[in-house]
């Protein structure tokens, strides 16, 4: 597919940062990417009205154990296509080399600590407004349980016969809910529903990401996504109820089922959903 | 023999613009570490080869000293160089004469070599004129009989103006040999011109310097030599790639000494220019990028400007961008960025003294004094301890704060011409990288 700087009208390769002719930046990546490891899918879609795909993804197949990671880029910091990206590859690189080391629930830390340097890092010294900022959930899963971090508003659920959600927003809505302040259907109507409390970028310094391990007792689905997806179906059973029971058997599909429906309903915002069969699927040697 | 050095770039700018604006500074790093020590005596560096070019002419023998200075410190340079490296000994005055190897090759240092070029530099005597643009010529032809990719340098000694030929044909022989080999210049006592020398040295990448004690040659002579052995890589360039439409307005070293490059440019693609940089070896230098690119809208962000450093392969061996990045945020756009504003500072610095020198050659008290004050002021704000240094033997400081100053009523002509030759050196700053 030939691509079009946004700027001039020039060809950019689907590579290029910036188009070879006017200098423009271009959007970060293509706007629909769909990975598929086997034991770990993933889809990233900009969406119906968002100029680009600032959401990012990545995932790592080691053995027996699956390492997935989803970063939602702020859209009113600097970059946040860029943050999203560093996010989750600094991540999914740290997550892979750690857990052998020190186990799942430190190496979470961790990685969401050096993902959050990361991105630190890319603000201009001492300019604290314009940071590049960005959301992150990971998620650890052995043959025995899963693991999960998480700062801002991404989410982690779990898909089975009793389904749940793992995480808990750091969101004005979901702490307002929480505090039992107001109602779930009051909240979400809030203009400050969407409001972030944490998020990793230099503006937020270096706060800890929550950890959480959880132990299914049989088989079932994780699914990491982007407030894109959850935004129109926040409930576990609502999402387990799209996809389930065949999406741990064939969860590429199932990923596409979740993208379509956010389609469907309005594609507001980017949309990334990485899907992850429990026990994981052993990586042929 | 060094190994090929690791190039690194490093770009220092506020990559913020306010609405509107459409020239964008960045001050550009260029580190190189060469893979092994540097080459030292008595190791060997077949690619190095050097040309030491004598000036011969009759004003050497007076005083006496000049030339028998000369002679001496030829023979430590001969000394230095370290077995196998290619080199000549050529002598001028308003002819250029092979002074050795006398058929004008290069010879291959060692002990026989090295004890004949000694030789006839102890017949050396002195007489005739000074055309130094013959010399350069003779110099460039027996360098370009070294095999390519060799480090080529020359280190020219002088004493004398270019009298005896015009400058259009010293400017004609300084083009012929740009990009050929690299010339160190030296002037001996104060009968020459710094602004001849200064011309030669930046047109072939080289450094300019007094020598006022004709004994202080050897050191200096040991020093360049060294320094042209250290070198491990030959003809790098700049590549600077900027954005269509875009005018790149100059491009300057402006560390260790400010050089301008703008006009130096050749074309090496579409949007693509590049400058030559001489050979490196372990070192650091910094360079001013000044682009106007077409205007963006707020919000946009745009490459202003890929520099890459390309030896003789085709591919960049360190690269680093500029970017524009439109806002509408003061507190962003106002920000003044420390390297841009040091080295803006420093050029300005380099004008007023050479400014100064020349108005204070020219009788034209008030000019000098305004134009060596401002120098004052620019070199003490700047912690230029050198130029400040250098500025008290020709002013008396009156005023640091308002740089005042009153011209000195005596000043040797050795003091004037140091700082003069000396006015390009700069000083170096380093805030947070950008």
């Amino acid at each position: 597919m030939e691509i079009k700087c946004s700027g001039c009208g020039a060809e950019v390769g689907p590579d290029d940062r910036f188009c070879e002719s006017c200098g423009l930046r271009q959007p970060a990546r293509a706007d629909h990417a769909e990975q598929d490891l086997g034991a770990v899918v993933g889809i990233t879609d900009r969406g119906l009205r968002h100029r680009r795909n600032e959401d990012s993804m990545a995932s790592r197949v080691l053995d027996d154990t699956v390492i997935t990671v989803v970063s939602d880029g702020v859209s009113v910091s600097d970059r946040p296509d860029e943050a999203s990206r560093l996010a989750v590859d600094t991540a999914a690189e740290r997550l892979a080399e750690l857990i052998g080391q020190v186990g799942p629930e430190t190496a979470t830390e961790q990685a969401a600590a050096a993902a959050a340097a990361a991105v630190i890092d890319m603000a201009p010294s001492g300019d604290r407004d314009h940071a590049p900022a960005c959301t992150y959930v990971s998620a650890v899963i052995t043959p025995e349980a899963v693991t999960v971090g998480w700062i801002g508003d991404s989410r982690a659920y779990w898909l089975a016969g009793e389904s749940q959600l793992l995480t808990a927003d750091d969101s004005w809505a979901f702490e307002a809910v929480s505090a039992g302040r107001f109602t779930a259907e009051q909240a979400a109507a809030d203009p400050r529903a969407h409001a972030l409390t944490r998020w990793m970028g230099a503006d937020a310094g270096l706060t800890p990401a929550h950890v959480t391990t959880f132990r299914p007792t049989g088989p079932g689905l994780v699914l990491l996504c982007s407030d894109g997806l959850w935004n129109y179906c926040p409930s576990a059973e609502g999402l387990a109820g799209l996809v389930m029971p065949d999406a741990v058997t064939a969860p590429l599909p199932a990923a596409k089922i979740l993208i379509q429906f956010a389609l469907l309903h309005g594609g507001h915002d980017n949309i990334t959903a990485t899907l992850t069969p429990f026990p994981p699927e052993r990586k042929p040697r | 023999m060094s190994g090929s050095p690791e190039f690194r770039i490093d770009v220092y700018q506020n990559e913020y613009l306010p609405e509107g604006a459409s020239l964008v500074n960045a001050i550009v790093t260029v580190t190189s570490q060469a893979g092994a020590a540097p080459a030292t005596a008595g190791t060997v560096d077949r690619r190095l080869a050097e040309a030491i070019i004598v000036d011969c002419s009759g004003s050497m023998d007076y005083p006496r000293s000049k030339i028998q200075a000369a002679k001496r410190a030829t023979s430590t340079a001969i000394d230095t160089l370290p077995d196998g490296v290619s080199f000549a000994v050529i002598v001028g005055n308003d002819q250029a004469y092979h002074l050795y190897p006398a058929d004008g090759s290069l010879a291959v240092a060692g002990p026989a070599t090295r004890a004949e070029a000694k030789q006839a530099l102890g017949r050396l005597g002195a007489s005739g004129g000074t055309a130094i643009g013959r010399w350069l010529t003779m110099a460039n032809q027996t360098l370009s009989t070294a095999p390519s990719g060799a480090i080529r340098h020359a280190i020219l000694l002088t004493d004398g103006r270019n009298q005896h030929e015009g400058p259009a044909e010293l400017d004609a022989a300084i083009a012929a040999c740009q990009g050929r080999f690299v010339c160190d210049c030296r002037g001996v006592g104060t009968d020459w011109e710094v602004s001849e020398l200064r011309k030669i040295a930046s047109g072939l990448l080289g450094t300019v310097d007094i020598v006022a004690n004709p004994a202080d040659l050897e050191a200096d002579f040991r020093a360049m030599t060294s320094a042209a052995m250290g070198k491990a890589v030959a003809d790098v360039v700049l590549r600077l790639w900027t954005p269509k439409d875009a005018a790149i307005q100059f491009v300057k070293q402006v560390a260790p000494t400010i050089e301008d490059l703008t006009g130096r440019r050749t074309s090496s693609g579409p949007q693509r220019g590049d400058y030559p940089l001489g050979s490196w070896g372990t070192e650091l230098r910094d360079y001013h990028v000044c682009v106007q690119v077409p205007v963006g809208k707020v919000g946009d962000v745009m490459l202003a400007g890929r520099v890459s450093v390309v030896g003789e392969g085709s591919e960049p061996l360190a690269q680093g961008m500029i970017k524009a990045v439109w806002t509408d945020d003061e507190a962003l756009s106002t920000r003044i960025s420390v390297e841009v504003a040091h080295y803006t500072g420093q050029a300005e610095l380099a004008e007023a003294i050479q400014d100064g020198m020349a108005a204070r050659r020219a009788g034209d008290v008030e000019r000098a004094t305004s134009k060596l004050g401002r120098a004052v002021k620019l070199a003490l704000d700047s912690g230029n301890a050198e130029s400040a240094r250098l500025l008290a033997n020709v002013v008396d400081v009156v005023d640091p704060v308002t740089g005042t100053v009153r011209l000195k009523s005596k000043v040797s002509e050795e003091d004037a011409m140091t700082l003069d030759t000396r006015s390009t050196k700069t000083s170096r700053v380093r805030g947070n990288k950008d």
